[in-house]
């Protein structure tokens, strides 16, 4: 049967093609991989950076945006070569474990509370503690990541200097959604609820219903990010020169300057604080 | 429902627009989810074909069992494929995570049980019509499997078509094993993904439109050919 | 063109002893420890509805497995068997008969040629490469005689096969199993058509309820049946 015997064999020949595009397709290709946060990749920092670095340095930069934590855990199975996140007590203690050679600081942005313009707990104000302790006190609804990113890590810190046991307090009206920030903003518009979120996140989010910001500009609430690179002593296969390459460009005048140049509407988002060299 | 219409103006812009990026998405997609069909059905359809008219012990248990992994969650299998290929995973040293090849695998996984089991159905089905007159001619199981799947080439195009649209549809597996890289890894439904987070909901909408049109067009190709092949071979 | 094979140097030389034979099925017992002995060219098996002359015709084909009993062959026969429907493979007409030569063995040069020939004695050559499932009741039925003729079996095994046949194609289907019989392959099978067992059988073979009633030569079959089952059989069928 030999239409039988072509059949199979376009088939077979088919399927490696196939094979072979997928996997070839980028293989050439100089890049790095940086595991991150979805603040940075959601709020459209990276699309605006990315191109900058790439076409000076050549080197492509491959995101996989997650939250903090599993960002870092991701580079803990070696699976990036640098980290980018914020949350600088987990990211010490990656490099205390020794998975990341050293943490320098990047640049910094704010949180904000959003919540419902109406302002049911009269939380509005610039003191986040004191913001908090009123919508708990009203059981207004307020949305968490509750998926151990940065942010959600500094959503606890912030319950705990407010004196507010949540593991007593929990109730129906703190909804753990376990989500990423766009997610749980989705969430929070859709139940008219209070969440705290990034700037940038929060500038970059279209869907945001009756919600707008509640809380802002306490210096309690600035974000600082790191970027770290992963250990090559752990991980032989971390390509650190061109990682490196990266980190340097992103502390040094330029890179600093294109994050300063990076707005939403005239606003800018991240501000730089990198050390200076 | 303004948010509809402005899905539907969305979803109208994006492909008149047809800027190169999002072409590119349209295109990484269905080169993995065709290539992951085409892997499933390679090693579903003989599976299938041979737990149809095979008799050997644990048959039955396998068939319950592909039955059963019809309805593997995608996130699931993303897991497990991305513990293997992670770098500190069995076969991280292949540096695949991330890349189209690790969703094409994990596609694969999650879609050769389904090709599998519909394949059973189908093959056991022809293998009553066909049973004594295969086995009269001197036609070994093995044999018969392979004959059968051969004449039931366009009814099994059910079976792959099938296989194509969960692999196309799923989110939770390439997510994880691919990271939704821009430009490299970022496919439909990853990227419906990442618009609904980001609160675009039209844009996220109107390229679901545009994933439904083209898993509609695979279809309705599929299902011409197999009229034309009814028309053809009885 | 072959020819299938040797006529048999005396026809009186049994060709399949059963012995005991026994199917049962659950508490149902379909063949009740027949005990019979081959030996005519050309067999036809009579019974009423349900009296089991297709499981005796699978028995001996090997498409069912004895629950009592056995076969006796004294020498290797190669069978080949049709049914009452014809099963084509979603292919040529003359593929499906190269199939059956194909898993006989033969290199696919030969199994193109026989196959070619026994479509041409089956007088199917114009529409060797039209769709088999698209031919009409009649042509399938031929196609699978081809099928079966091209495997030159010793010993051709047919169950009902015109049954389902208008009777133009009957005729047509019934004159090329004369055919292979006159070529000197045996014969046993089963029919509901009266006329085409006397046209057709050297010996008949009777069975009621599972149980072998009566064998005799066919003249005497029709003229002095023996056994009581027999002549109602035959008072009933014949109008």
């Amino acid at each position: 049967m030999t239409s039988r015997r072509l059949f199979c064999t376009s088939l077979a020949v088919l399927t490696t093609l196939g094979l072979l595009s997928a996997t070839a397709s980028h293989a050439e290709e100089r890049f790095i991989t940086v595991s991150s946060t979805t603040s940075t990749e959601q709020s459209g920092l990276f699309s605006h950076l990315l191109p900058i670095f790439e076409k000076t340095s050549g080197i492509k930069v491959r995101v996989v945006a997650l939250g903090t934590g599993q960002a870092l855990d991701l580079a803990r199975r070696g699976d990036a070569d640098v980290v980018f996140v914020h949350d600088k007590s987990a990211e010490e203690k990656f490099v205390a474990e020794g998975f990341g050679v050293k943490r320098q600081e990047v640049m910094y942005n704010d949180f904000i509370v959003a919540g419902p313009k109406s302002d049911p707990a009269k939380a509005a104000g610039k003191d986040i503690l004191e913001g908090l302790r009123r919508i708990e006190a009203a059981q207004a609804p307020f949305v968490s990541r509750g998926d151990k990113s940065g942010t959600h890590a500094a959503e606890l810190r912030y319950w705990k200097a407010a004196n507010v046991d949540l593991d007593k307090a929990k109730g129906a009206w703190y909804r753990d959604t376990g989500s990423g920030m766009g997610p749980a903003l989705n969430t929070a518009a859709s139940m008219n609820a209070y969440i705290l979120a990034d700037r940038g996140t929060w500038l970059a989010f279209k869907n945001r219903g009756e919600l707008g910001i509640v809380v802002e500009g306490d210096t309690r609430l600035f974000n600082q990010y790191g970027v770290i690179l992963v250990n090559p002593a752990k991980h032989p296969h971390v390509k650190q020169a061109d990682g490196q390459k990266f980190i340097d460009w992103v502390v040094s005048e330029a890179g600093q300057k294109s994050i300063a140049d990076y707005k939403i509407g005239g606003e800018q988002l991240f501000f730089p604080n990198a050390a200076k060299p | 429902m303004p948010e509809f219409s402005e899905s539907l103006l969305a979803a109208w812009y994006l492909l008149t627009d047809a800027n190169a990026r999002l072409i590119d998405v349209v295109l990484l997609s269905l080169r993995v989810s065709l290539t992951a069909a085409m892997i499933a059905c390679l090693i579903g359809m003989p599976i299938g074909a041979l737990l149809a008219v095979g008799r050997f012990p644990g048959r039955r248990a396998l068939i319950v069992l592909f039955n059963g992994l019809m309805g593997l969650p995608p996130v699931v299998v993303g897991l497990l494929v991305y513990l293997l290929l992670s770098r500190a995973g069995p076969l991280g040293s292949f540096g695949l995570l991330f890349s189209p090849a690790a969703m094409v695998i994990a596609q694969a996984v999650l879609v050769t049980p389904i090709v599998a089991a519909l394949t059973r159905q189908t093959i056991a089905d022809s293998w009553l019509e066909f049973r004594e007159q295969l086995r009269s001619l001197g036609a070994s199981r093995t044999r018969a499997a392979a004959t059968l799947l051969w004449d039931g080439r366009f009814s099994l195009s059910t079976a792959a078509l099938a296989g194509f649209g969960r692999a196309i549809a799923e989110v939770g597996a390439v997510m994880i094993v691919g990271g939704n890289i821009d430009g490299v890894t970022r496919v439909m439904t990853t990227t419906i993904a990442l618009e609904t987070s980001k609160g675009d909901l039209p844009l996220a909408l109107g390229l679901g439109l545009i994933l439904i049109t083209v898993v509609l067009a695979v279809n309705a190709a599929a299902y011409l050919l197999r009229q034309w092949a009814e028309r053809r071979w009885g | 063109m072959s020819v299938p094979t040797k006529i048999p140097a005396a026809a009186a030389t049994a060709w399949l002893h059963l012995e005991q034979l026994g199917l049962q099925a659950g508490s149902t017992c379909i063949i009740d420890a027949a005990t019979l002995t081959l030996a005519a060219q050309r067999t036809v098996v009579l019974g009423p509805n349900g009296a089991g002359k297709s499981s005796l015709l699978r028995l001996i084909h090997g498409l069912l497995r004895p629950t009592g009993g056995q076969l006796i062959w004294p020498q290797q026969l190669t069978q080949a068997m049709v049914f009452q429907r014809p099963v084509m493979l979603r292919t040529t007409a003359l593929e499906n008969v190269i199939y059956g030569l194909r898993l006989q063995g033969h290199n696919a040069p030969e199994c193109r040629q026989r196959a070619a020939a026994a479509l041409d004695k089956v007088g199917l050559s114009a529409i060797a490469q039209r769709p088999a499932r698209l031919l009409s009741g009649g042509e399938q039925q031929r196609v699978a005689l081809a099928r079966a003729w091209a495997r030159e079996p010793a010993l051709l095994i047919l169950d009902e096969p015109t049954a389902s046949l208008d009777p133009a194609s009957a005729r047509e289907v019934e004159r090329i199993i004369t055919e292979i019989a006159n070529a000197g392959t045996r014969l046993l099978m089963t029919t509901h058509n009266l006329g085409q067992a006397r046209r057709i059988a050297e010996e008949i073979v009777f069975i009621d309820h599972g149980r072998i009633v009566e064998q005799s030569a066919a003249d005497l079959f029709f003229t002095l049946p023996q056994s009581n089952a027999a002549q109602c059989f035959l008072k009933e069928e014949t109008p």
